[in-house]
């Protein structure tokens, strides 16, 4: 046998035997490291393995594992790869063993398993036999091995890079043991309309592999150096500890050699086996996946969620092809197993029987009695306005919508749309945003809405993760489309100039699309159970995520909307928030949108409100807290038909962020018979409590009413809309929300809701919804769920039912006397003469925080930040009565865009832990 | 309890014997010049003598050991013999006289290689990098004497952190000289949050660790007010309570940081004799933080202190006012 292809040097065929690790490389543990001789397929002579295995270290622990994870590596590193596994598995057991308890008796993280990594053969400590092993042999390898450790089920597979192949080879070929599948950043089909990795097709070259691979450490440093953030230096040795010299990296070279790059290869056959019979598995199965990887890309997660549907996902924004050294993986993986093991590990395959589902379930599988659309079928015929667009300044008939929705929705289809399409929308909101819209929601398209306000990167980021296979977008969302390559078919919303068209990758203009629609062909509307859009966060605190919301949750939130608000068929909206801009066609609604650069809400002028209110003759108007700020400060232009228009207007909304009274109370002047509300609510849930402005006095009298230290402040945002209901999940001297969410007032915790129109899921993060999906209590045949939100804020309810917001739960400060919440004493040194706004941070280790109070002065500072003086220190400590270790001043608080008003203190507490820690006083 | 006190003549050693007079034991002092302490008897000698040491110690139920050389420059070898070589002679007497509670006075330099110290508890004392002879010789004698700590002589660390109140002419009356000479500079970065104590709550937390010594020995506890400020506003506390104009001008920040001995064993350098050169040593030693994580302390202490800051400068204030 020799590397007949020549293409790998001489020294990849060398033998030498296994051998345990060298002691010392960081994270390791020698109790783990063994040798195992097998016999091997081809000669039948012993071959040695080196693995990692906690099994003896169980046995001495007297505790019985659950179950196996077989964890299988890839190229080029080895069982190192898992040693983070191997010792939170191993430590987990350890807590089981301490505490006494009998391993399967409970479920979760009382369960024990055991861990082997193995170093494939010719890699890491095992042996180099100097043989050619193709992935069929490397798949039959680890079968014998299995084999031979006697292993028996039930055995859950974690494989990263092309281990991932192998462990899903084993996992095809022992369909009795196999109890799951756990993939990280691995791949096993390469799309047939996708050029394989521009990384991988260099090291292929001719000339290129051996020396990349094998003469020299150039594949293994580039992978190396593919983590985010980059590797310890020990840690990289530890990586590199197996492969010192040529001789020990044959397998390195051979491993690449080894990609099936078309049908001639010999590993092809294997491989489309194995892609095959991934989709017969059936088993629970976790992808955690580093999307910032050049090899295998989203495509590939893509690929292998559409081979194993049932799969749970998590894509960690951020990290990269290392995810087992970038993220905290072994907890999640540890999370996950418990939650397959009390489901059962012998789970029935494939899908649950129809009868079995619950009743709201079944129902949802038809299509909806009341679609989002429906409005636009019943007034098909109307000549009356649905929409108006300022600028270029159009109206729109209902007839005209309907027919446009209809023709886009046949067209749409007929352009390749399919069902569950993802279609990314970079429209300014207008009526071709609106027919676009809904046209995919007709034809069962799911629209992706991530908007500006994200800024360019937390756009691609957020576009690229939602993977749209569609884009449509206006000439400038087309072009950033294209700079950053993201994904999916191009169609414009106005007919290009060919080169223009053909450089952007447009294969259509939604003219088009309405021509190839003109008989309205429509296929049969989508169920109420499918998805429907993915919304984006604001991403204040972190990465955007997508929210998931089924037609039957949107539907609620219309119907939310309509019976809180009073709008419906006739009503005219001015609607200067995105949500409720989509939603008016649903609503029945005649609605515009004010012309205003949607990027920065702070250019909505009052002059534009007026008109737009005009243009629908509005009673409702919805705008964003940062737009009312301008719009208040612009009310000396208004004109008498301007001031008419506003006076027509009898519902006034702001929500989004918290809206001080006071802002509330002056665009309530504005428009003198609007009752102005502050609804509360997030993407995840669009309306959840409402307050009026008469109502946020009465509670402010009632909360001063109550004696000293009773009230914990906050804003409140007023009682349950509709059928939502609240409840507070207590927080314990850590600040940790860890009581049974109840509804006793006084108590501060986290929010945690229930309503029909809350969202899904949060897309592609498991970890997420595990956090938020907490309290839900599933469906059970006959019977319906609970679904409850874990929402992020702090708060408390008080006597009267209404819910107070106290901030946000990762900006909970744990100080030595106690939890602080932040809002509360911001409010109250936001009362101070000469402060404008203020953000409370903590610095230093949770438990013994200390407070620190950055503030915006009024006139703003000059500086971009300093130290309080000595009388506005002592009035901030004064005035929240609480031991605030130093006040600094700043120019001005950095904010999100969408809002420009959430501050993320978390960021802000950095800042100040380092300038107060001696770092340049320089602007946060 | 028969309780010796060594150092009594010091700022912070007069308070310690007085507290723990106050508690109702016999207090013995042990320093070269009277202690000045009412009620309490003085014994005066050298802790490199072995003689003077076993004098002072006999009899003794407990030892509360302040005394040492406290000055940023000077001989090593005086360093080594007073604070490493007077903490053994001192432990060797005791075992020999049967002595069996000893409360070590140390300081969290001992434990401080430079870098800031932000939310720490009090972390093993590390002689190779502390900074300083000070620091580092008294780093030795801590490990020494937890390392002495057994059944039979009991020991526990304590480490107050910036001593400061009325009548304390090292730290005190050096900021307000300075400011009133126009000699006090304020770095442009003097944001950094340092945590101080005032002189009553180190007292009562030695006090507190003389009763506690039993249940806590073989522990190190750093003692602070908890409250800490930016060096900024505490200078211009303590010139406000000495009615000295706040210090105004600044100096740049970019001279080397964490020089590391702590501003403590600077500020009480003696004037003259070994003073090295303020701006620079301000410099370093404004631009880094020093506050500590006080739960285990006040827990396992059972101690609080008793006087807040502004009620230690208010008192600070009346003392100055009184002159």
């Amino acid at each position: 046998m020799s590397h007949g292809s020549s293409r790998l040097p001489r020294s990849a065929g060398r033998t030498a035997a296994a051998s345990l690790p060298p002691a010392g490389l960081p994270g390791m543990d020698a109790r783990f490291s063994r040798l195992v001789e097998v016999s091997d397929g081809g000669s039948g002579r012993p071959v040695a393995w080196h693995l990692l295995d906690n099994g003896p270290v169980l046995d001495e622990l007297g505790v019985t594992p659950v179950g196996t994870l077989l964890c299988v590596h890839g190229n080029p590193t080895w069982s190192y790869l898992w040693r983070g596994l191997v010792a939170a598995a191993t430590d987990a057991a350890t807590a089981v063993a301490e505490s006494g308890s009998e391993s399967g008796s409970g479920s979760g993280s009382g369960d024990v398993w055991r861990v082997i990594a193995v170093d494939q053969l010719e890699m890491g400590f095992s042996e180099r036999t100097g043989t050619e092993r193709p992935l069929e042999r490397r798949v039959a390898d680890l079968s014998a091995l299995t084999n031979t450790l006697e292993l028996s089920g039930p055995v859950v597979t974690v494989g990263h890079d092309w281990g991932g192949v192998v462990s899903m080879g084993w996992a095809v070929d022992h369909p009795d043991e196999l109890a799951g599948v756990v993939l990280l950043n691995t791949a096993i089909h390469q799309p047939e309309d996708r050029a394989i990795p521009w990384p991988l097709r260099l090291t292929l070259q001719r000339g290129m592999l051996g020396r990349a691979t094998v003469a020299t450490p150039a594949f293994l440093e580039t992978t190396l150096a593919l983590a985010h953030p980059p590797l310890e230096a020990e840690v990289k040795n530890g990586y590199r500890a197996p492969y010192r010299s040529a001789d020990r990296r044959g397998g390195i070279g051979a491993f690449v050699a080894d990609i099936p790059v078309d049908e001639q290869h010999v590993s092809w056959n294997e491989l489309e086996r194995i892609a095959a019979g991934v989709r017969e598995l059936g088993v629970p199965s976790l992808m955690l996946w580093g999307p910032r990887d050049p090899i295998f890309s989203d495509t590939y997660l893509d690929d292998l969620a559409e081979r194993m549907p049932q799969a749970d996902i998590h894509r960690f924004e951020g990290a990269g092809h290392m995810i087992a050294e970038d993220v905290e993986y072994a907890p999640v993986v540890l999370d996950w197993l418990g939650g397959i093991h009390s489901r059962s590990l012998s789970l029935s395959k494939g899908t649950d029987p129809v009868e079995k589902l619950p009743f709201d379930e079944l129902r949802e599988r038809e299509p909806s009695e009341r679609p989002l659309w429906s409005v636009l079928d019943e007034l098909r015929d109307s000549t009356e306005t649905a929409l108006v667009d300022m600028k270029p300044f159009r109206t729109v008939s209902w007839r005209l919508l309907s027919r446009r929705v209809r023709q886009l929705a046949a067209g749409l289809v007929r352009a390749g749309v399919k069902p569950g399409d993802r279609v990314s929308l970079l429209i300014p909101p207008s009526a071709d945003l609106t027919a676009v819209l809904y046209a995919c929601l007709r034809i069962g398209a799911v629209v992706v809405v991530a908007d500006a306000g994200l800024g360019l990167p937390g756009l691609t980021r957020a576009v690229r993760g939602a993977r749209p296979d569609h884009v449509i977008g206006a000439l400038p969302g087309l072009t950033v489309a294209r700079a950053f390559s993201w994904p999916g078919q191009k169609i414009s919303t106005t007919t290009l100039p060919l080169p223009t068209a053909l450089a952007l990758g447009v294969r259509h203009s939604l003219g088009e699309v309405a021509r190839l629609g003109a008989d309205e062909f429509l296929p049969e509307p989508p169920a109420a159970s499918a998805v429907a859009a993915v919304l984006f966060t604001s991403g204040s605190t972190g990465p955007a995520k997508g929210v998931v919301y089924t037609h039957a949750q949107l539907e609620a939130v219309r119907d939310a909307l309509s019976s809180q608000y009073d709008v419906g068929v006739g009503t005219g909206l001015v609607a200067g928030f995105a949500p409720f801009a989509l939603l008016g066609p649903a609503l029945g609604a005649r609605s515009v949108t004010p012309d205003m650069n949607v990027t920065s809400p702070r250019t909505l002028t009052a002059k534009a409100t007026a008109r737009a209110a005009a243009a629908v003759d509005a009673s409702v108007v919805f705008l964003s807290p940062a737009a009312l700020a301008n719009v208040v400060a612009t009310a000396d232009a208004l004109d008498a038909s301007d001031t008419a228009a506003l006076a027509g207007v009898h519902t006034f909304l702001s929500a989004g962020a918290p809206v001080p009274e006071s802002l509330l109370a002056a665009a309530g002047r504005l428009m003198p018979n609007a009752t102005p509300h502050t609804p509360y609510g997030m993407t995840e849930g669009l309306l959840m409590t409402d307050i009026t402005l008469e109502g946020i006095r009465a509670a402010a009298d009632d909360a001063a009413a109550l004696p000293d230290g009773e009230h914990a402040g906050g804003v409140c945002v007023g009682r349950p809309a509709g059928s939502v209901r609240v409840r507070i999940a207590a927080l314990d001297d850590d600040g940790m929300p860890v009581g049974a969410p109840g509804e006793q007032p006084g108590v501060t915790g986290e929010i945690v809701l229930s309503a029909p129109h809350l969202k899904q899921a949060y897309d592609r993060l498991w970890v997420t919804n595990r956090v938020a999906d907490a309290d839900s209590v599933p469906a059970a045949a006959g019977e319906q769920g609970e679904r409850w939100h874990r929402t992020g804020d702090v708060g408390h309810l008080d006597s009267a039912g209404r819910l107070w917001v106290e901030g946000r739960l990762p900006h909970v400060i744990v100080t030595a006397g106690g939890v602080i919440t932040p809002v509360g004493p911001e409010q109250r040194i936001e009362s101070l003469l000469g402060v404008n706004r203020a953000a409370l941070a903590g610095i230093g280790p949770r438990g013994t925080q200390q407070l620190v109070a950055v503030l915006e002065t009024e006139p703003a500072a000059s500086r971009p930040a300093a130290l309080g003086d000595s009388d506005l220190v002592a009035a901030v400590r004064h005035a929240t009565a609480l031991d605030i270790a130093a006040v600094l001043v700043v120019a001005s608080l950095p904010t999100d865009i969408r809002h420009n008003s959430k501050i993320d203190r978390s960021a802000l507490s950095r800042w100040a832990e380092g300038v107060l820690s001696g770092a340049k006083l320089s602007a946060p | 309890m028969n309780v010796l006190v060594t150092g009594a003549s010091g700022f912070l050693g007069g308070a310690v014997a007085r507290e723990i007079a106050r508690a109702g034991h016999e207090v013995r002092t042990f320093q070269r010049r009277p202690s000045g302490v009412d009620g309490v008897d003085d014994v005066l000698g050298s802790l490199t003598s072995q003689a003077d040491v076993e004098r002072a110690v006999e009899g003794m139920d407990a030892v509360v050991h302040l005394a040492a050389k406290v000055s940023l420059a000077g001989d090593p070898a005086e360093f080594e013999a007073v604070n490493v070589g007077g903490t053994r002679t001192l432990i060797a007497a005791m075992r020999r006289a049967g002595t069996g509670r000893l409360v070590f006075v140390s300081s969290p330099s001992v434990a401080h290689a430079g870098a800031s110290i932000v939310g720490d508890d009090a972390q093993p004392a590390d002689p190779a990098h502390a900074r300083g002879e000070y620091a580092r010789t008294k780093a030795r004698a801590e490990l020494l004497a937890l390392g002495s700590d057994s059944e039979s002589l009991r020991v526990v660390a304590v480490r107050p952190h910036l001593v400061w109140g009325p009548g304390d002419t090292q730290l005190i009356e050096r900021i307000v000289e300075r400011a009133r000479a126009g000699r006090l500079p304020l770095l442009d970065r003097g944001a950094a949050l340092i945590d101080t104590t005032y002189i009553d709550n180190a007292a009562t937390a030695i006090a507190a660790a003389l009763e506690r010594v039993d249940e806590v020995h073989g522990n190190a506890y750093v003692i602070t007010n908890g409250e800490p400020r930016p060096v900024a506003e505490l200078l211009a506390g303590i010139c406000a309570a000495a009615g000295v104009p706040a210090p105004a001008w600044s100096v740049p920040a970019g001279v080397a940081r964490a020089a590391g001995s702590l501003i403590e064993a600077v500020w009480r350098v003696k004037p003259g004799v070994d003073e090295p050169p303020m701006t620079r040593f301000l410099a370093e030693q404004l631009s880094t933080a020093h506050w500590f994580d006080q739960r285990r302390t006040r827990a396992e202490l059972r101690w609080q202190p008793a006087v807040s800051l502004d009620e230690g400068l208010r008192r600070l204030a009346a003392h100055y006012a009184r002159d």
